[in-house]
């Protein structure tokens, strides 16, 4: 059984945004970078149905990106993916969903994979696009924001969820991708020996020029800081201090406090 | 211009959310027809043309077959853009109708930006990205257009009236199979009628730290709230979740301990009379709804706030 997982490097979401020279996405100077979050409850399920299945099946982990997304890219293989395809890509942060969704669909086409995972949103764009749209390029099963995944024999049941906390469950037949939710697992922390061991699992480096032969969609024309509401009061300085001033504000503004 | 407005109907209900698209609507000053796959005996108060389809034999979670109803629709309607709601229901099928169009999809908008964008109408959308802390403007290159509107951003706008229906029907099993609905867990603590909420996020940076945070809300007689991640985490337990997929408060005072600000914990604590927010990051979207922000740290922060604290007894 093949299966593949897609990750997104995003940065830290504490770091503080700028445009870039062209205003169209954030400057990247400064920033700290991690897995998205969202994906690494995707790598640990595949990470964990990989386990149960033994050594029939395979897990690949795939990332568009320049070079700083090897980083993550080791992070998934410490985790437990097999081997990994690195999709060289300096722009890919100004690819539209429906582009990195074909790249995507265009490394897979031919491999054979039975079940794909994805984050169902990315941190940074967030525009929860691009795993259904993979699926449909490919013409698999799919389904989103799945809080629950059990694999028996070609049939994946997955729970949805919904809004207010209630659980839609369904049953799909392979080949078929899901995108993951915050909560589906708790996904593990790579071990040392394991860090050691990825080391030595293969990285395919792909150019982006190979696969990608879609025009983009929809394009981004300006990135910026939102328009400021004002309205609030913002507090800052010694701590001792700052308690008293909300004490003085809560009696003065609210029927809470005496 | 025209709008094709994707309705939302559950569990044998029509949702009031759909309304929230003839408020998305009106604000473009957009024509509109409206498809929903629900029933007869729960039609919107809309006036339009409504593509109904019946949630029975359609299923109410059967993405193929609601695509094919979609695709059935637009090919009448012609529309310019088709719009969904951003939820469960939304953000599912909204992309597999984009593909089947090949057309452009801007996920999330909250804001209509007109003119000057080249395309079509030349609008251009409003959407957070980089967790709600910036902002970008899209601009669709297609027409039609896809779009998802964010849950809560656009009015709620009831027009009266009894919908011209135009029924569609579609058959197949389509790749999913729907087994049927989970009830969300049963609530252990009722934070809605709660009068002071303190929440946990995770910048409180570990569950050692809890106590300190439920201190002040036993300080002030409140109930202790948390985020998402610290649910997930097991540093609090489910029955205290805030947000779309846990409870939604209304408290007249909400305290916001090392929370960002997402908007599905937004959502949830929107109706409070009073927000105060601690967070060590001046530009933390949770500034933009609270009364008061406190920048500092949390777990510093805290304690002296709860040590100066005494309530009003009730
Ligand atoms: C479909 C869907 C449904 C969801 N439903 C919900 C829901 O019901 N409820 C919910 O809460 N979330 C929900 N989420 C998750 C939501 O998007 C956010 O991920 C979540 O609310 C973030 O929680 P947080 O603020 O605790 O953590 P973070 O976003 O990680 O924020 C932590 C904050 O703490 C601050 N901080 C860090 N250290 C300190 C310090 N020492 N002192 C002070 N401040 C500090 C940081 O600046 C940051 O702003 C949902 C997501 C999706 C996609
Ligand atoms: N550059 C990328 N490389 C690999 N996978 C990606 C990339 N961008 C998005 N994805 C996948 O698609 C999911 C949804 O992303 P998005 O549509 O941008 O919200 C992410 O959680 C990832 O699993």
């Amino acid at each position: 059984m093949k299966l593949l997982v897609c990750i997104k490097q995003v940065p830290d979401l504490e770091s503080r945004f700028k445009p870039n020279a062209e205003g169209v996405w954030y400057d990247e100077t400064d920033l700290a970078w991690r897995m998205n979050e969202y994906d690494e409850y995707a790598v640990e399920q595949a990470v964990q149905l990989r386990e149960k299945l033994g050594d029939g099946a395979k897990l690949t982990v795939l990332s568009i990106g320049p070079d700083r997304v090897v980083a993550a890219i080791k992070k998934a293989l410490a985790m437990g993916a097999d081997n990994a395809a690195h999709i060289q890509d300096p722009a890919a942060a100004v690819k539209d969903p429906w582009q990195i969704a074909s790249i995507i669909a265009a490394y897979a086409k031919d491999k054979g994979f039975d079940l794909i995972f994805t984050g169902m949103q990315s941190q940074d764009r967030g525009s929860a696009q691009v795993g259904v749209a993979v699926a449909e390029q490919l013409g698999f099963a799919c389904t989103t924001t799945i809080v629950g995944f059990q694999y028996e024999n070609g049939t994946v049941t997955a729970k949805r969820e919904l809004e207010g906390g209630v659980k839609g469950v369904v049953k799909l037949k392979t080949p078929a991708l899901v995108t993951c939710q915050l909560g589906l697992n708790v996904p593990r922390y790579p071990t040392l020996p394991n860090i050691m061991k990825a080391k030595k699992k293969e990285i395919t480096v792909i150019a982006v020029a190979d696969l990608l032969s879609e025009a983009a969609l929809a394009t981004t024309a300006s990135f910026h800081p939102p328009a400021k509401k004002g309205g609030g009061i913002v507090l800052e300085g010694d701590v001792g201090e700052l308690a008293d001033k909300v004490v003085a504000i809560l009696k003065d503004k609210t029927a809470v406090l005496r | 211009m025209k709008t094709l407005l994707i309705g939302e109907y559950r569990e044998g209900k029509l949702l009031d959310s759909t309304y929230e698209l003839l408020g998305f609507a009106s604000q473009m000053g957009a024509e509109t027809a409206m498809l929903l796959v629900g029933s007869e005996t729960q039609l919107p108060a809309y006036g339009g043309t409504l593509y109904l389809a019946d949630a029975t034999t359609c299923g109410e979670y059967n993405p193929d077959l609601h695509k094919k109803l979609i695709l059935d629709a637009v090919q009448k309607e012609n529309p310019d853009y088709i719009v969904f709601l951003h939820s469960s229901y939304g953000w599912d099928l909204a992309p597999r109708v984009a593909a089947a169009l090949k057309a452009a999809q801007v996920s999330e908008v909250t804001g209509i930006v007109p003119g000057g964008f080249g395309f079509g109408f030349g609008f251009g959308f409003e959407v957070g990205c980089c967790n709600a802390k910036m902002r970008r403007t899209v601009r669709p290159n297609t027409a039609p257009a896809v779009l998802t509107i964010q849950a809560g951003a656009f009015p709620v706008e009831q027009m009266g009236g009894t919908p011209q229906l135009q029924k569609l029907a579609s058959e197949g099993k389509g790749a999913l199979e729907f087994i049927g609905y989970e009830p969300a867990e049963k609530k252990e603590v009722d934070l809605g009628k709660a009068e002071i909420v303190v929440s946990v996020g995770r910048g409180i940076g570990k569950k050692d730290n809890v106590p300190a945070i439920a201190a002040l809300a036993k300080a002030l007689g409140g109930e202790l709230g948390a985020t998402r991640p610290v649910v997930d985490a097991g540093w609090v337990e489910h029955s205290h979740q805030v947000g779309t997929t846990g409870q939604t408060v209304a408290p007249k005072l909400y305290v916001a301990c090392g929370i960002s600000g997402a908007i599905q914990h937004l959502a949830g604590i929107k109706k409070s009379d009073f927000i105060v927010a601690i967070n060590k990051d001046k530009d933390a979207p949770i500034g933009e709804i609270a009364d008061v922000l406190v920048v500092a740290d949390v777990m510093q922060f805290v304690p002296a706030l709860t040590a100066k604290v005494a309530p009003v007894s009730s």
